[in-house]
């Protein structure tokens, strides 16, 4: 499971490195908040302090950030 | 031709685009700037409240600063107060039960049939992030921070780095981060042996002293790739280790009869947790954004983790950004999250077990079970960049009970504590210029 898991995701990123890059002047649309790969961080940071305190999983997105007693 | 004077917000925002990093986490492009003596203000209030559990309230105040060229500084205060009642691990019998209170100060009940929740569950929690951002070189970037994080029976400090490195004209990051947290468990009542029994009261429980302490060690692969105009994805891998006191200090056991009616045994049929001492845990993470020809934002993610004490879990995350004339979205949300069990979890044990097994928890957050969410956000943009957002969640948590454990007249009890959660967050994004023109207009100075 892990291993077709990995196998699947570096596929797909290898295929999208193969992508014409895009150049500067055409990241209006990537530039936009909402594009962000943390749009709105405080609601993220919410959910997994929700969610580190309700499941035995965590992470994944980042590094730091501090502990808590809730789990 | 008199050239239309630009403000330097508004001028800020192309040049981030041009030069917009993919690095997770940091989203300095477009919305609110924080630039020159302009500090990006982000603010949340949350409120959560299970069905006759637990009841929360966090505030989370985030501002940001850029102290030089493209180098920021963010800060992020947490305040949070928690009350109400958390299942004990205790299983639900056909009579009432009592329970000594983790302070050895009393006792709390449990009707019939009904789930044991400790009820003297209430803490009050302050926490503090510091992060600076900064460039290495041109096409290097590295974001360190420090956070602390105080409740009355715990503390937790902690310190992080993230590396990354644009490549590919800025369309591929590669990101590298190290987190380090040595965290300080304060019990009330002290440190109980672990499956030593809860013994009633007054009588005290064995304790192995007043505190213990636990260090957690992370690390992250992860490479960020532009796929066009409107897409980019990601994925990360994460390995960590935990070391020292993993334990619950307040969860217990149920012992049996070993006649396994599912009575419970005649004497001291509770005995406190135990985990094994370290946990090694991996993860990957995917993460997809794409913006449709209408605006719209499709925001995916799915992660496998997996650990060696036996648990693996996946998590599907989709939120769907519809954007409307006028500034206003709405963004639905669904997350699925489905966990399989730690080696040693146990609803229950039958008498002798607690002395021969060498960990067992019946914390249903090691168990198996499915957790859903369905959200719903609605968020307005100003034309000064600021916002207020709105979002409300339910989230239902569904066990399976295990038939092993399951004995006797036990087969006719919900022995996994399913739940059901509401989430309500309002969110305010402004900056300090936009601020103290709201306090002039208000106060008229």
């Amino acid at each position: 499971m892990k291993i077709r898991v990995l196998i699947l995701a570096c596929s797909l990123l290898l295929s999208a490195c193969s992508l014409a890059p895009v150049k500067p002047w055409d990241r209006n649309i990537l530039a936009q908040q909402k594009m962000q790969l943390v749009a709105d961080p405080l609601e993220i940071y919410l959910d997994e302090h929700t969610y580190f305190s309700k499941e035995a999983s965590s992470g994944g997105q980042g590094v730091g950030g501090g502990g808590c007693g809730c789990n | 031709m008199q050239l239309k004077q630009t403000s330097p917000r508004n001028i800020r925002r192309p040049l981030a685009a041009a030069t917009c990093s993919l690095l997770t986490g940091v989203s300095h492009a477009g919305g609110l700037i924080a630039s020159g003596n302009n500090w990006k203000i982000d603010s949340a209030l949350m409120l959560y409240a299970e069905k006759d559990r637990v009841q929360l309230a966090e505030g989370v105040l985030q501002v940001g600063k850029e102290i030089d060229d493209d180098e920021f500084v963010n800060v992020r205060m947490v305040a949070d107060v928690l009350t109400g009642a958390s299942p004990n691990g205790a299983i639900p019998i056909d009579s009432a039960q009592t329970f000594t209170r983790p302070s050895g100060e009393g006792t709390y009940s449990a009707a019939a049939n009904k789930t044991p929740l400790d009820t003297s569950f209430r803490d009050l929690r302050g926490a503090l992030n510091v992060e600076w951002d900064k460039p290495l070189s041109t096409y290097q970037r590295g974001i360190f921070s420090a956070s602390l994080s105080s409740e009355q029976d715990y503390l937790s400090t902690g310190i992080a780095a993230t590396f990354a490195q644009d490549l590919n004209q800025r369309n591929t990051t590669l990101t590298f981060g190290l987190s380090y947290n040595r965290d300080s468990v304060m019990p009330q009542g002290g440190v109980p042996v672990g499956l030593s029994t809860m013994p009633p009261f007054p009588a005290t429980k064995t304790t192995t002293g007043s505190s213990k302490t636990k260090n957690v060690a992370e690390a992250l692969f992860g490479i960020t790739q532009v796929i066009s105009r409107q897409s980019l994805m990601q994925l990360n891998y994460s390995w960590g280790k935990s070391n020292g006191y993993l334990t619950d200090p307040y969860k217990i056991l149920s012992v049996l009869d070993s006649n396994l009616s599912g009575d419970l045994r005649a004497s001291n049929p509770y005995v406190f947790e135990k985990r094994p001492d370290s946990r090694a845990y991996q993860s990957l993470y995917w993460k997809g954004v794409h913006q449709f020809a209408n605006e719209n934002v499709l925001n995916l993610s799915y992660r496998y983790f997996w650990d060696d004490w036996g648990i693996q879990s996946h998590t599907v995350d989709v939120r769907y950004r519809f954007d409307f004339k006028a500034h206003h979205y709405l963004q639905p949300h669904l997350r699925y999250y489905q966990q399989g069990k730690a080696d040693f979890y146990r609803q229950v044990l039958i008498d002798g077990e607690e002395t021969t097994l060498a960990a067992a928890s019946a914390d249903y957050r090691l168990g198996e079970f499915v957790t859903r969410t369905i959200g719903l956000k609605y968020g307005y943009e100003f034309k000064n960049g600021a916002e207020i957002n709105f979002r409300m969640e339910v989230i239902t948590q569904k066990g399976k009970d295990q038939a092993a454990d399951a004995v006797g007249k036990l087969q006719n009890q919900q022995l996994f504590p399913n739940n059901e959660a509401y989430l309500l967050q309002a969110g305010v994004s402004l900056d300090s210029d936009i601020l103290m023109k709201v306090l002039r207009g208000l106060f008229n100075y």
